[in-house]
């Protein structure tokens, strides 16, 4: 479903990605597994087409997105999460979730993002920055549910979260994937990726150095927590 | 009493064009992250498109208020497109290299044709005189510019707040690159967007010519306290530049009327304020720190 293959990145002089290669299946949830500044955040921001300086190949089903603008990549169902939550401040709940266009053949209505978070319906009108943390990621994942997006990017969706907010959202996103969407998401937190994931990547400077199947998880939980600095 | 509700009233009437003018420019900024040195330029073709327009082929002033708008629209838009969408991701230099030269072009190319002698454009008929307000007269020309003004002010509020294309246009503005990854295409509203602003300044170069002198120079003037509008509304805040234009017009009235003793004060308190702002909330009034994506 989504294939990257020798994806180099740079900012400015500095290289950040070198020759990244991944797969993600369609249906499956893959988490991406590095320290600070390995390249996650920035493999994703590739994917989505906002990173300006990058080589190598994207592609979407088969087909390569080549240097396709990220409106026109999140038409075809990339649906983008970012680490910061990307909630706009002049825009109500609402407004933050009937936004973008439909994208995919199974959106969400209002209703029922409004029925799976009641704290979102009852803030609906208020700006989506006065939201707490755990309600403005919620909102964040809702969008892009609201959307149809078929393949969700999600840059750490758990990072600051309290313990219940991040059951909350391998929730979301273990029902996400039993309605057949794709999630490739940058973790650091490697309990909650280990619960959602089908499969990890290690991204090490740059690099795609390692990859595992979830059930290898436990007898790799060294080389894992080496990556992850830990 | 009655000097201050007049001085008050006077500087409502120059928050007006400041309201006007800002608007313009936070929008454009929003929008484009370009820094519009030749507004004041459109500005004073507003005021020139009238007297021009009335001059030569005897518009008259409620023609120009709608034609003129409108050209200076088509055209700002063509600049945007021959000129202005080239300085995306470039230094934000080269954005001030380039309006503030659009600037001198567009005065020069009005000091050729007319020279830089003020033109007299008279008040419409309708609107001459004054209104009575109990304590104090006032011309009725002003009220008007006040009225109207404020009218655009809260029409532009209702499109940006009420409709499908404000939305676009508020999530642009504050997060561009985060709209287009959600599927919207941005770019499709830059022109119009930098159009509208053009529009907004060529309407307040239009209701000033009967109140200001008419010169190629009356923007340049007048821009430098915009900008200072601008930032204490917080760059890019719509509804902060609306209310730091109105609000510094009065504070601007009140120093001439009650700080004459001290005019160094006086001539500077925008810039005073500015700074006591800028201390105090470095992201202006009722602006925030640039979002990240």
């Amino acid at each position: 479903m989504l294939r990257i293959e020798n994806l180099s990145a740079w900012y400015g002089e500095a290289q950040v990605l070198r020759d990244a290669g991944l797969h993600v299946d369609p249906g499956e949830v893959v988490t991406l597994v590095g320290r600070n500044g390995a390249g996650k955040s920035t493999l994703l921001r590739c994917v989505m087409g906002l990173h300006p300086g990058w080589r190598g190949s994207v592609e979407l089903d088969g087909t390569a997105l080549g240097n396709l603008s990220a409106d026109r990549r999140a038409r075809r169902g990339l649906g983008w999460v970012p680490d910061d939550r990307g909630s706009y401040a002049t825009l109500t709940v609402t407004e933050n979730l009937t936004l973008p266009p439909t994208v995919g053949p199974d959106p969400w209505s209002l209703e029922r993002v409004y029925e799976a978070f009641p704290a979102l319906y009852q803030r609906r009108n208020s700006a989506a920055t006065t939201l707490s943390g755990g309600e403005q990621q919620m909102l964040a994942l809702a969008r892009v549910l609201r959307m149809g997006a078929r393949v969700l990017l999600c840059d750490e969706p758990t990072e600051g979260l309290a313990p219940l907010l991040v059951q909350q959202v391998g929730d979301l996103l273990r029902e996400a994937k039993r309605h057949g969407v794709t999630v490739l998401l940058v973790e650091q937190n490697l309990r909650f990726a280990t619960s959602v994931a089908d499969r990890h990547y290690l991204l090490a400077e740059g690099r795609v150095t390692a990859a595992m199947e979830n059930s290898e998880v436990r007898s790799r939980e060294r080389e894992l927590l080496s990556y992850l600095g830990i | 009493m009655t000097a201050f509700l007049q001085s008050t009233f006077n500087g409502l009437v120059s928050g007006a064009f400041y309201a006007l003018l800002a608007l313009g420019l936070a929008v454009i900024f929003g929008m484009l992250r370009v820094v519009n040195f030749a507004h004041g330029a459109f500005y004073m073709l507003g005021a020139f498109g009238a007297y021009v327009l009335l001059a030569e082929a005897g518009v008259p002033f409620w023609v120009a208020l709608a034609v003129v708008p409108l050209a200076l629209a088509l055209l700002g838009m063509a600049l945007e497109r021959a000129f202005i969408h080239r300085l995306t991701r470039l230094d934000p230099l080269y954005n001030f290299l380039l309006t503030f030269g659009l600037t001198l072009i567009l005065q020069d190319l009005v000091k050729l044709r007319y020279g830089v002698q003020s033109s007299p454009y008279e008040v419409p008929a309708g609107l001459r005189g004054s209104v009575d307000f109990g304590l104090f007269d006032f011309p009725t020309y002003r009220v008007f510019i006040l009225g109207f003004a404020v009218a655009v002010c809260v029409g532009v509020w209702w499109a940006l707040a009420r409709t499908r294309v404000g939305m676009v246009v508020r999530a642009a503005t504050e997060r561009p690159e985060l709209t287009r990854a959600l599927g919207i295409n941005v770019g499709r509203w830059i022109t119009p967007v930098f159009g509208f602003g053009i529009a907004l300044a060529g309407l307040a170069g239009v209701l000033a010519a009967p109140m200001r002198a008419v010169n190629p120079l009356m923007g340049a003037d007048l821009i430098i306290v915009v900008f200072a509008v601008v930032v204490i509304g917080g760059l890019g805040s719509i509804f902060g530049s609306v209310a730091a234009g109105f609000g510094i017009g009065m504070v601007q009235a009140w120093a001439e009327a009650y700080l004459s003793a001290f005019p160094i004060v006086a001539q500077t308190i925008v810039f005073i304020v500015m700074a006591a702002v800028l201390l105090w909330r470095p992201a202006g009034l009722f602006g925030r720190a640039e979002a990240p994506a």
